[in-house]
Protein backbone atom coordinates (compact mmCIF):
# COMPACT_ATOMS: atom_id res chain seq x y z
CA UNK A 1 0.00 0.00 0.00
CA UNK A 2 2.81 2.45 1.57
CA UNK A 3 4.81 1.39 -2.35
CA UNK A 4 2.02 2.01 -4.42
CA UNK A 5 1.68 5.87 -2.98
CA UNK A 6 5.27 6.37 -3.46
CA UNK A 7 5.35 4.89 -7.56
CA UNK A 8 2.00 6.10 -8.10
CA UNK A 9 0.76 9.50 -9.21
CA UNK A 10 -2.79 7.86 -9.20
CA UNK A 11 -5.11 9.64 -6.54
CA UNK A 12 -6.29 7.68 -3.33
CA UNK A 13 -9.72 7.48 -4.65
CA UNK A 14 -8.35 5.95 -8.07
CA UNK A 15 -6.66 3.17 -6.57
CA UNK A 16 -9.42 2.41 -3.88
CA UNK A 17 -12.16 2.15 -7.11
CA UNK A 18 -9.47 0.19 -8.69
CA UNK A 19 -10.93 -2.40 -11.04
CA UNK A 20 -14.14 -1.91 -9.73
CA UNK A 21 -16.28 -4.88 -7.57
CA UNK A 22 -15.59 -8.13 -9.59
CA UNK A 23 -19.70 -8.97 -8.78
CA UNK A 24 -18.27 -12.40 -6.67
CA UNK A 25 -18.08 -13.72 -3.19
CA UNK A 26 -21.61 -14.35 -2.21
CA UNK A 27 -21.46 -17.77 -3.83
CA UNK A 28 -18.61 -18.91 -2.47
CA UNK A 29 -19.31 -17.60 0.99
CA UNK A 30 -22.84 -19.56 1.17
CA UNK A 31 -20.98 -22.51 -0.65
CA UNK A 32 -18.76 -22.71 2.02
CA UNK A 33 -20.91 -22.87 4.94
CA UNK A 34 -23.30 -25.00 3.53
CA UNK A 35 -20.36 -27.43 2.52
CA UNK A 36 -19.25 -27.35 6.39
CA UNK A 37 -22.26 -28.17 7.39
CA UNK A 38 -22.62 -31.40 4.83
CA UNK A 39 -19.68 -32.17 5.64
CA UNK A 40 -20.52 -33.52 9.19
CA UNK A 41 -22.68 -36.04 8.55
CA UNK A 42 -21.26 -36.84 5.60
CA UNK A 43 -18.33 -37.88 7.11
CA UNK A 44 -19.48 -39.39 9.90
CA UNK A 45 -20.85 -41.43 7.38
CA UNK A 46 -17.75 -42.28 5.53
CA UNK A 47 -16.38 -43.12 9.19
CA UNK A 48 -18.99 -45.88 9.89
CA UNK A 49 -18.95 -47.23 6.07
CA UNK A 50 -14.55 -47.67 6.95
CA UNK A 51 -15.41 -49.55 9.96
CA UNK A 52 -18.06 -51.23 8.69
CA UNK A 53 -15.78 -52.45 6.00
CA UNK A 54 -12.88 -53.40 8.77
CA UNK A 55 -11.21 -56.96 8.16
CA UNK A 56 -13.96 -58.10 5.65
CA UNK A 57 -12.71 -59.79 2.99
CA UNK A 58 -13.01 -57.85 -0.59
CA UNK A 59 -16.14 -59.76 -2.35
CA UNK A 60 -18.12 -58.02 1.41
CA UNK A 61 -16.54 -54.53 0.72
CA UNK A 62 -17.58 -54.27 -2.68
CA UNK A 63 -21.27 -55.26 -1.74
CA UNK A 64 -21.50 -52.71 1.13
CA UNK A 65 -20.18 -50.30 -1.29
CA UNK A 66 -22.48 -51.09 -4.06
CA UNK A 67 -25.39 -50.38 -1.74
CA UNK A 68 -26.98 -47.32 -2.95
CA UNK A 69 -27.09 -45.29 0.23
CA UNK A 70 -23.05 -46.11 0.90
CA UNK A 71 -22.21 -44.52 -2.58
CA UNK A 72 -24.22 -42.03 -2.57
CA UNK A 73 -23.23 -40.94 1.01
CA UNK A 74 -19.27 -41.20 -0.35
CA UNK A 75 -20.08 -39.54 -3.87
CA UNK A 76 -22.08 -36.98 -1.67
CA UNK A 77 -18.62 -36.73 0.79
CA UNK A 78 -16.68 -36.49 -1.95
CA UNK A 79 -18.12 -33.33 -3.76
CA UNK A 80 -18.50 -31.39 -0.58
CA UNK A 81 -15.22 -32.31 0.64
CA UNK A 82 -13.06 -31.09 -1.82
CA UNK A 83 -15.11 -28.33 -2.71
CA UNK A 84 -14.95 -27.19 0.80
CA UNK A 85 -11.00 -27.83 0.51
CA UNK A 86 -10.64 -25.77 -2.93
CA UNK A 87 -12.66 -22.80 -1.72
CA UNK A 88 -10.96 -22.55 2.03
CA UNK A 89 -7.32 -22.71 0.32
CA UNK A 90 -8.92 -20.37 -2.31
CA UNK A 91 -9.29 -17.43 0.14
CA UNK A 92 -5.78 -18.82 2.24
CA UNK A 93 -4.08 -18.12 -1.46
CA UNK A 94 -5.54 -14.88 -1.71
CA UNK A 95 -4.90 -13.41 1.49
CA UNK A 96 -1.36 -14.78 1.55
CA UNK A 97 0.26 -14.37 -1.87
CA UNK A 98 0.86 -10.93 -3.40
CA UNK A 99 2.74 -11.69 -6.33
CA UNK A 100 0.33 -11.62 -9.41
CA UNK A 101 1.82 -14.32 -10.98
CA UNK A 102 2.84 -16.78 -7.76
CA UNK A 103 -1.21 -16.20 -7.01
CA UNK A 104 -2.55 -17.12 -10.24
CA UNK A 105 -0.28 -20.39 -10.34
CA UNK A 106 -1.05 -21.44 -7.21
CA UNK A 107 -5.15 -20.76 -7.64
CA UNK A 108 -4.74 -23.18 -10.98
CA UNK A 109 -2.88 -25.70 -8.71
CA UNK A 110 -5.26 -25.45 -5.94
CA UNK A 111 -8.56 -25.77 -8.23
CA UNK A 112 -6.49 -28.59 -10.38
CA UNK A 113 -5.34 -30.26 -7.34
CA UNK A 114 -9.33 -30.27 -5.84
CA UNK A 115 -10.64 -31.54 -9.53
CA UNK A 116 -8.07 -34.43 -9.70
CA UNK A 117 -9.04 -35.65 -6.42
CA UNK A 118 -12.86 -35.33 -6.58
CA UNK A 119 -12.11 -37.04 -10.47
CA UNK A 120 -10.33 -40.04 -8.68
CA UNK A 121 -12.42 -40.20 -5.78
CA UNK A 122 -15.41 -40.50 -7.74
CA UNK A 123 -14.09 -42.88 -10.31
CA UNK A 124 -13.14 -45.29 -7.42
CA UNK A 125 -16.56 -45.15 -6.09
CA UNK A 126 -18.42 -45.61 -8.79
CA UNK A 127 -15.83 -48.33 -10.52
CA UNK A 128 -16.50 -50.56 -6.85
CA UNK A 129 -20.40 -49.76 -6.46
CA UNK A 130 -21.11 -50.51 -10.25
CA UNK A 131 -18.82 -53.42 -10.28
CA UNK A 132 -21.35 -56.11 -10.18
CA UNK A 133 -23.18 -54.30 -13.22
CA UNK A 134 -20.20 -54.67 -15.59
CA UNK B 1 3.63 -13.22 -0.28
CA UNK B 2 2.52 -11.10 2.70
CA UNK B 3 5.12 -9.60 4.47
CA UNK B 4 5.67 -11.02 8.08
CA UNK B 5 9.11 -9.12 8.83
CA UNK B 6 9.81 -5.48 9.54
CA UNK B 7 11.37 -3.89 5.89
CA UNK B 8 15.51 -2.97 7.01
CA UNK B 9 14.47 0.83 7.16
CA UNK B 10 11.90 0.15 9.59
CA UNK B 11 13.63 -2.06 11.90
CA UNK B 12 13.71 -0.74 15.48
CA UNK B 13 16.79 0.54 17.07
CA UNK B 14 17.53 2.26 20.86
CA UNK B 15 16.43 5.35 21.34
CA UNK B 16 17.45 8.32 23.74
CA UNK B 17 16.69 7.82 27.59
CA UNK B 18 15.42 11.42 28.36
CA UNK B 19 16.13 13.13 31.96
CA UNK B 20 14.09 12.33 35.03
CA UNK B 21 11.93 15.10 35.93
CA UNK B 22 13.13 16.93 39.03
CA UNK B 23 12.12 16.60 42.32
CA UNK B 24 9.30 14.34 41.27
CA UNK B 25 8.68 10.70 43.51
CA UNK B 26 5.52 9.46 41.65
CA UNK B 27 6.86 8.67 38.29
CA UNK B 28 5.37 6.22 35.28
CA UNK B 29 7.73 5.42 32.75
CA UNK B 30 7.26 5.61 28.97
CA UNK B 31 8.37 3.92 25.93
CA UNK B 32 7.08 6.03 22.68
CA UNK B 33 8.13 5.21 19.11
CA UNK B 34 10.15 7.98 17.13
CA UNK B 35 11.06 8.58 13.42
CA UNK B 36 11.35 11.51 11.96
CA UNK B 37 11.33 11.02 7.67
CA UNK B 38 14.11 13.67 7.07
CA UNK B 39 16.64 12.41 9.60
CA UNK B 40 17.37 9.04 7.13
CA UNK B 41 17.41 7.05 10.59
CA UNK B 42 15.56 3.91 11.55
CA UNK B 43 12.81 4.40 14.12
CA UNK B 44 13.88 4.40 17.54
CA UNK B 45 11.70 3.90 21.04
CA UNK B 46 12.36 6.43 23.37
CA UNK B 47 12.56 6.53 26.84
CA UNK B 48 10.63 9.08 29.41
CA UNK B 49 9.21 9.53 32.71
CA UNK B 50 6.26 11.32 33.51
CA UNK B 51 5.65 12.61 36.57
CA UNK B 52 2.32 11.25 37.70
CA UNK B 53 1.68 13.65 40.42
CA UNK B 54 1.95 16.98 37.93
CA UNK B 55 -0.24 15.01 34.96
CA UNK B 56 -3.94 14.42 34.54
CA UNK B 57 -4.65 10.69 34.69
CA UNK B 58 -5.22 9.68 30.87
CA UNK B 59 -2.51 8.47 28.33
CA UNK B 60 -3.28 11.52 26.65
CA UNK B 61 -2.78 13.96 29.32
CA UNK B 62 0.46 12.26 29.66
CA UNK B 63 1.97 12.72 26.00
CA UNK B 64 1.31 16.46 26.53
CA UNK B 65 2.99 16.35 29.53
CA UNK B 66 5.80 15.39 27.63
CA UNK B 67 5.28 17.55 24.56
CA UNK B 68 5.10 20.91 26.71
CA UNK B 69 7.53 19.76 29.47
CA UNK B 70 10.30 17.92 28.32
CA UNK B 71 10.41 17.03 24.56
CA UNK B 72 8.60 19.65 22.44
CA UNK B 73 9.28 17.36 18.82
CA UNK B 74 7.22 14.33 19.87
CA UNK B 75 4.86 14.52 16.90
CA UNK B 76 1.63 13.17 17.42
CA UNK B 77 -2.45 13.57 16.00
CA UNK B 78 -5.07 14.89 19.12
CA UNK B 79 -7.91 17.58 19.24
CA UNK B 80 -11.06 17.13 21.46
CA UNK B 81 -9.46 15.18 24.11
CA UNK B 82 -12.46 13.30 25.11
CA UNK B 83 -13.11 10.57 22.38
CA UNK B 84 -15.32 12.33 19.60
CA UNK B 85 -12.85 12.99 17.05
CA UNK B 86 -10.89 10.13 16.65
CA UNK B 87 -7.40 12.13 16.09
CA UNK B 88 -5.72 10.66 19.12
CA UNK B 89 -5.56 6.61 18.05
CA UNK B 90 -2.76 4.89 18.66
CA UNK B 91 -1.45 1.29 19.56
CA UNK B 92 -0.81 1.43 23.53
CA UNK B 93 0.38 -1.08 25.11
CA UNK B 94 -0.77 -3.94 22.23
CA UNK B 95 -4.01 -2.55 21.60
CA UNK B 96 -5.64 0.19 19.36
CA UNK B 97 -6.68 2.95 21.48
CA UNK B 98 -7.86 6.46 21.94
CA UNK B 99 -5.31 7.87 24.25
CA UNK B 100 -7.55 10.40 25.17
CA UNK B 101 -9.83 7.74 26.90
CA UNK B 102 -7.39 5.37 27.68
CA UNK B 103 -6.27 5.47 31.67
CA UNK B 104 -2.53 5.09 32.42
CA UNK B 105 -3.78 2.85 35.01
CA UNK B 106 -6.07 1.38 32.90
CA UNK B 107 -3.63 0.26 30.41
CA UNK B 108 -1.10 -1.12 32.93
CA UNK B 109 -3.87 -3.00 34.19
CA UNK B 110 -3.94 -3.90 30.99
CA UNK B 111 0.09 -4.74 30.58
CA UNK B 112 0.24 -6.49 34.44
CA UNK B 113 2.68 -9.15 34.59
CA UNK B 114 4.88 -7.34 32.12
CA UNK B 115 8.47 -6.49 33.34
CA UNK B 116 8.86 -3.43 32.19
CA UNK B 117 6.39 -1.14 33.96
CA UNK B 118 6.58 1.13 31.19
CA UNK B 119 3.61 1.88 29.10
CA UNK B 120 4.59 1.23 25.54
CA UNK B 121 3.35 3.30 22.27
CA UNK B 122 3.33 3.11 18.87
CA UNK B 123 1.43 4.41 15.77
CA UNK B 124 -1.37 2.09 14.73
CA UNK B 125 -0.17 -0.81 13.21
CA UNK B 126 0.54 -1.55 9.42
CA UNK B 127 0.09 2.34 8.17
CA UNK B 128 2.57 4.22 6.73
CA UNK B 129 4.19 6.56 9.10
CA UNK B 130 4.37 10.29 8.45
CA UNK B 131 5.97 11.43 12.22
CA UNK B 132 6.14 10.05 15.02
CA UNK B 133 2.86 8.48 16.33
CA UNK B 134 1.23 9.88 12.69
CA UNK B 135 -0.07 7.42 10.65
CA UNK B 136 -1.24 8.10 6.94
CA UNK B 137 -4.85 7.68 6.77
CA UNK B 138 -5.32 8.84 3.30
CA UNK B 139 -5.77 5.19 2.24
CA UNK B 140 -8.11 4.63 4.69
CA UNK B 141 -10.28 8.22 4.31
CA UNK B 142 -10.27 6.91 0.35
CA UNK B 143 -12.06 3.09 1.50
CA UNK B 144 -14.38 5.54 3.24
CA UNK B 145 -15.20 7.89 0.55
CA UNK B 146 -15.86 5.04 -1.60
CA UNK B 147 -18.84 3.72 -0.19
CA UNK B 148 -20.58 7.00 -0.59
CA UNK B 149 -21.36 7.82 2.79
CA UNK B 150 -24.20 10.05 2.63
CA UNK B 151 -28.07 9.81 1.89
CA UNK B 152 -28.97 8.73 -1.70
CA UNK B 153 -32.59 8.85 -3.21
CA UNK B 154 -34.13 9.08 -6.33
CA UNK B 155 -38.04 10.20 -5.02
CA UNK B 156 -37.50 14.39 -4.88
CA UNK B 157 -36.99 15.76 -2.14
CA UNK B 158 -39.63 16.14 0.45
CA UNK B 159 -40.60 19.98 1.79
CA UNK B 160 -39.08 19.03 5.08
CA UNK B 161 -36.93 16.42 6.33
CA UNK B 162 -36.65 12.71 5.27
CA UNK B 163 -39.06 10.93 7.60
CA UNK B 164 -38.33 7.26 9.26
CA UNK B 165 -40.07 5.23 12.14
CA UNK B 166 -38.47 5.66 15.52
CA UNK B 167 -38.23 2.18 14.66
CA UNK B 168 -36.13 2.42 11.63
CA UNK B 169 -34.14 4.95 13.59
CA UNK B 170 -32.99 2.38 16.15
CA UNK B 171 -31.59 0.76 13.17
CA UNK B 172 -29.12 2.84 13.32
CA UNK B 173 -27.85 2.61 16.86
CA UNK B 174 -24.31 0.86 17.14
CA UNK B 175 -23.26 2.14 13.69
CA UNK B 176 -23.93 6.17 13.21
CA UNK B 177 -21.55 6.62 16.91
CA UNK B 178 -18.53 5.26 14.72
CA UNK B 179 -15.54 8.59 14.63
CA UNK B 180 -13.33 6.79 12.11
CA UNK B 181 -10.22 6.49 14.38
CA UNK B 182 -9.00 3.78 12.15
CA UNK B 183 -8.94 1.42 15.68
CA UNK B 184 -10.66 -1.35 14.20
CA UNK B 185 -9.10 -0.91 10.96
CA UNK B 186 -5.68 -0.99 11.59
CA UNK B 187 -6.03 -4.12 14.03
CA UNK B 188 -6.99 -6.16 11.64
CA UNK B 189 -5.30 -8.70 10.08
CA UNK B 190 -7.07 -8.97 6.57
CA UNK B 191 -6.79 -5.31 6.22
CA UNK B 192 -2.97 -5.29 7.21
CA UNK B 193 -2.42 -8.19 4.48
CA UNK B 194 -4.82 -6.94 1.87
CA UNK B 195 -5.93 -3.20 3.12
CA UNK B 196 -5.24 -1.62 -0.63
CA UNK B 197 -8.40 -4.01 -2.25
CA UNK B 198 -10.06 -4.86 1.30
CA UNK B 199 -12.45 -2.26 2.60
CA UNK B 200 -11.50 -2.88 6.45
CA UNK B 201 -14.10 -2.62 9.35
CA UNK B 202 -14.94 0.62 9.28
CA UNK B 203 -15.43 1.53 5.86
CA UNK B 204 -17.74 -1.57 6.02
CA UNK B 205 -19.37 -0.64 8.96
CA UNK B 206 -20.41 2.90 7.60
CA UNK B 207 -22.07 1.37 4.24
CA UNK B 208 -24.10 -1.42 6.38
CA UNK B 209 -25.17 2.18 8.28
CA UNK B 210 -26.44 3.35 4.76
CA UNK B 211 -27.57 0.09 3.46
CA UNK B 212 -29.85 -0.36 6.54
CA UNK B 213 -30.88 3.33 6.50
CA UNK B 214 -34.81 3.33 5.77
CA UNK B 215 -34.87 6.67 4.41
CA UNK B 216 -31.82 5.62 1.26
CA UNK B 217 -33.07 4.46 -2.12
CA UNK B 218 -29.22 3.07 -3.35
CA UNK B 219 -29.39 -0.09 -1.40
CA UNK B 220 -29.16 -2.61 -4.31
CA UNK B 221 -26.49 -0.02 -5.79
CA UNK B 222 -24.05 -0.36 -2.46
CA UNK B 223 -24.60 -3.85 -2.58
CA UNK B 224 -23.28 -4.05 -6.44
CA UNK B 225 -20.42 -2.06 -5.27
CA UNK B 226 -19.50 -4.36 -1.97
CA UNK B 227 -20.29 -7.71 -4.20
CA UNK B 228 -16.38 -8.29 -4.36
CA UNK B 229 -14.20 -10.57 -2.88
CA UNK B 230 -11.50 -8.55 -1.60
CA UNK B 231 -13.54 -5.88 -0.91
CA UNK B 232 -16.20 -7.33 1.47
CA UNK B 233 -15.11 -10.61 1.74
CA UNK B 234 -11.82 -10.53 3.04
CA UNK B 235 -13.81 -10.22 6.45
CA UNK B 236 -12.90 -13.31 8.46
CA UNK B 237 -14.42 -12.81 11.26
CA UNK B 238 -11.51 -12.38 13.26
CA UNK B 239 -13.08 -9.63 15.32
CA UNK B 240 -10.27 -7.72 15.92
CA UNK B 241 -11.83 -4.96 15.27
CA UNK B 242 -15.14 -5.07 18.04
CA UNK B 243 -12.36 -5.85 20.38
CA UNK B 244 -10.39 -2.96 19.34
CA UNK B 245 -13.41 0.01 19.03
CA UNK B 246 -12.94 2.52 21.93
CA UNK B 247 -17.05 3.37 21.30
CA UNK B 248 -17.57 -0.58 22.00
CA UNK B 249 -19.34 -0.76 18.35
CA UNK B 250 -18.84 -4.43 16.93
CA UNK B 251 -17.72 -3.72 12.81
CA UNK B 252 -17.69 -7.34 12.76
CA UNK B 253 -21.42 -7.79 13.27
CA UNK B 254 -22.17 -5.30 10.64
CA UNK B 255 -20.26 -6.78 8.33
CA UNK B 256 -21.64 -10.19 8.48
CA UNK B 257 -25.19 -8.29 8.56
CA UNK B 258 -23.78 -7.40 4.80
CA UNK B 259 -23.33 -10.47 3.83
CA UNK B 260 -26.74 -11.83 4.80
CA UNK B 261 -28.15 -8.82 3.13
CA UNK B 262 -25.96 -10.58 -0.30
CA UNK B 263 -27.16 -13.81 -0.28
CA UNK B 264 -30.64 -12.77 0.65
CA UNK B 265 -31.04 -11.10 -2.60
CA UNK B 266 -29.58 -13.99 -4.69
CA UNK B 267 -32.10 -16.79 -2.66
Amino acid sequence: MAQTAKTSLRTARSRVKGLGASGHGAGHWWQQRVTAAANVPLMIGFIVIIALMAGRPYPEAIALVSHPAAALILIGGVISVTLHMRIGMQVVIEDYVHDKGLKFAALFANTTYAVAVAVACLYAILRVSLARLV
Amino acid sequence: MAQFNLPKNSQMTEGKTWPRPVGANNLQEFRIYRWNPDDGKNPRVDVYQVDRDDCGPMVLDALLWIKSKVDSTLVFRRSCREGICGSCAMNIEGQNALACTMGIDECQEHAKGKKTGAVRIYPLPHMPVLKDLVPDLTNFFAQHASIEPWLQTETPAPEGEWKQTPEDRAQLDGLYECILCACCTTSCPSYWWNGDRFLGPAALLQAYRWLIDSRDENTGERLDALHDPFRLYRCHTIMNCANACPKSLNPAKAIAEIKKMMVAREV
